[in-house]
């Protein structure tokens, strides 16, 4: 496949229009500014749907209004934003509405600052909204990637009727390199008849009235429907996860980043294995399903994992549920929108493999 | 004899078989969800008709109407029933609101609706409280009313003045069909339903954002008997809530 | 030679059905309440005077009165 070169945000729209959306509801915040501004644009040309909505609030609800049909639909947004959607998230889970969300994170908390973070790993991981329910998150670390995880969003969202979100950094978003833009969908069509609103219909095609309501009151009904949602959650995490395992095998510290941070990690493992110390990469791609398992059998048995993320450490709650105790957890990271480069997390490994004794063959090297 | 006998008077079709009505003795909803069953199945339009219900006791939709239905969190219905319609050109899709929330927390949704000319039809039970929480004072409370929040009554010192969205909707240039109607009497409904006929009606023409304000009844908010709260609406409500069409392109434009 | 038909069971009593009644011939029952545990109203016409108006049918909010024949 030829290589274009492409903003981040740019290449997402087009990922998603590629994969069918017909509607896309955006209201403006930095740093996603370009994906609305390029849907404005090029929906409108093919003849889809492109509303630039009054609030954040407006926008996602819109998004269950188009999901409620069975039809393909996105918002974007980027944090203090993304938290005005939260109700709405919510709801959409319980009444199993589809809808993708593209949420690319500035610094925070608050109206924060507009620079890089990943200080919303527990916003769109942890739920954000009320009650008992789960967003399946996707975290590209690279535009070709999440190209590619836009479309599959789509599709993770349609299958499992539930909000789908792809959650990407300020950097991810602003930066532009050389992208493989596949022409139509990667995925295939999730069929949507049984469930979607589409009138009741008339003679042989008739039947009864269908509801997607997110208010459930009497006696055990939402009991009852949580246990059945979180049956369809427990295939999620059995069928879904993703991850990336880099150089993990022989390493005696294995670093766990997600984004663009993991971009940046492997070139200090990179660097790291040049010196001879034996250093590996974790990156969850799906950081709900969490790859609980898949981690821990990765760290068996090694000196200590390394969590290094853009904030003051969020994801390293999961990472350390998931080894259970059976590796020491260190942390590096950096808030407030600061960003991290590979020699700082090179500086970090060397730090642990030297003063903490992680490392195995530090005689050598060091 | 009994064969001559024709039926002036019948259960609408868009209604479930064992429907149920949880609302209060005398509630104005079921009167004009009933009109609204009335008139879709006299458009014939409610098979292919997606409702949006909101939250308050307009909530409960799904209980007794046997149509297409997607609820909406407070206030937002008018943008899920954007997203609905645009994927759905082709189908009918109006919300159901009440006045809490169509002109209280979700005013600027309800404005931004009317201003894009969206295709929808939009019906407000104005009951000039928030009935589903136990009746406190909502934006189009009129002065001087008593409510669980306003004791001593609506006072515009401290709570402000009512919100008479009917007026502040017609001024929204992508609005077709504005209209406040009543339900206080055999006459008033008679009206009501003829302006919610007219609000479909536009929605079939393609003219663009269609809204009926229903001022109706809510006799346990209002801690009246059922009769009395018709008495209050006729006597009081109107005199501030002007009954009247405020805009309608369905003849001009037709 | 018009009646109405009452649904005793969906009947809240709000009365307001016999405040329209041009012939008052809708009366509460004050002996029995129906499975909702409200008291209902019932339809006594003993000398055929109902018009079949039906804005008694218009007018309850329930659609208790779920037919009138003229």
């Amino acid at each position: 496949m030829s290589k274009i070169l492409m903003k981040g945000n740019e290449a997402i729209a087009q990922a998603a229009i590629n994969a069918g959306c017909q509607c896309y509801f955006g209201y403006p915040i930095t740093p996603q500014n370009e994906i609305g501004e390029y849907m404005s644009s090029k929906m409108i040309e093919i003849g889809r749907t492109y509303i630039s909505a009054e609030s954040e609030l407006a926008a996602v609800n819109m998004l269950i209004g188009a999901g409620s049909t069975g039809t393909l639909a996105m918002t974007s947004s980027s944090s203090c934003a993304i938290a005005l959607m939260q109700e709405a998230i919510s709801s959409m889970a319980t009444a199993e509405i589809p809808g993708v969300i593209i949420s690319v994170m500035r610094a925070g908390p608050g109206l924060g600052d507009i620079t890089p973070s990943q200080a919303d790993y527990f916003q769109s991981v942890k739920g954000g909204g009320n009650g008992d329910y789960r967003t399946i998150v996707l975290a590209p670390s690279t535009i070709s990637e999440a190209v590619l995880l836009t479309q599959k969003s789509f599709y993770l969202a349609m299958k499992y009727r539930n909000p789908t979100m792809l959650l990407a950094d300020g950097i991810l978003g602003q930066m532009m390199e050389p992208v493989e833009m596949p022409e139509g969908n990667a995925f295939s069509t999730v069929n949507t008849d049984e469930w979607a609103l589409d009138g009741t219909g008339e003679g042989a095609q008739k039947r009864d009235g269908r509801s997607l309501m997110s208010l459930h009151m009497g006696d055990d009904i939402l009991e009852r429907l949580n246990h059945r949602i979180f049956k369809k959650y427990a295939q999620i995490e059995e069928k879904e996860v993703m991850y990336e395992n880099y150089l993990c095998d022989d390493a005696d510290i294995i670093i766990t980043a997600f984004g663009t941070v993991a971009r940046v990690a492997k070139s200090a493992v990179n660097a790291a294995r040049e010196k001879g110390i034996k250093v590996g990469l974790f990156r969850p791609i799906t950081l709900w399903p969490f790859p609980s398992k898949e981690l821990f059998a990765t760290a068996k048995n090694k000196k200590c994992v390394l969590d290094i993320e853009l904030n003051m450490g969020q994801m390293i709650q999961d990472v350390k549920i998931a080894l259970n105790g059976s590796v020491p957890v260190e942390f590096f990271g950096k808030t407030g929108g600061a960003i991290i480069n590979s020699s700082e997390i090179y500086n970090k490994i060397l730090e642990l493999s030297k003063e903490k004794q992680y490392g195995t063959n530090l005689a050598a090297s060091i | 004899m009994e064969q001559t006998l024709q039926q002036v008077f019948k259960r609408p079709e868009p209604y479930k078989k064992n429907y149920n009505y949880p609302f209060c003795a005398g509630c104005g909803h079921g009167v004009v969800l009933r009109l609204i069953a009335e008139v879709l199945e006299e458009l014939k339009i409610h098979t292919k008709t997606i409702a949006t219900a909101s939250v308050g006791c307009s909530i409960n939709l799904d209980k007794f109407y046997n149509l297409d239905i997607v609820g909406a969190d407070h206030g937002r219905a008018p943008c899920v029933a954007t997203g609905v319609k645009r994927s759905k050109p082709d189908k009918i899709v109006f919300t159901y609101q009440g006045d809490g929330d169509a002109a209280t927390i979700g005013f600027n949704e309800l404005m931004h609706t009317a201003l894009r000319g969206e295709n929808i039809t939009t019906i407000c039970v104005n009951n000039t409280n928030f009935g589903m929480t136990g009746g406190q004072a909502s934006a189009t409370s009129i002065l001087g009313q008593v409510t669980a929040t306003t004791k001593n009554g609506r006072d515009p010192k401290i709570s402000g003045y009512p919100a008479k969205i009917s007026e502040m909707i017609s001024n929204c240039d992508g609005a077709a069909f504005v209209a406040r109607v009543a339900i206080f009497s055999p006459q008033s409904i008679i009206k009501a339903k003829a302006a919610i006929k007219k609000a479909f009606e536009c929605q079939i023409k393609g003219l663009g954002f269609a809204f009926v304000e229903v001022i109706a009844a809510c006799p346990t908010g209002w801690k009246l008997k059922p009769v009395q709260a018709l008495e209050y609406i006729k006597n009081e409500v109107t005199k501030v809530h002007r009954l009247g069409i405020f805009k309608d392109f369905t003849e001009s434009m037709a | 030679m018009s009646e109405i038909k009452i649904d005793k069971e969906k009947c809240k009593s709000c009365m307001i059905c016999a405040s329209v009644c041009p012939k008052g011939l809708i009366k509460l029952n004050n002996e029995h309440v129906n499975h909702a545990g409200n008291k209902y109203v019932e339809f006594v016409d003993k000398n055929n005077e109902c018009l079949g108006c039906a804005l008694c049918a218009m007018s309850c909010p329930d659609m208790a009165i779920y037919e009138v024949l003229k």
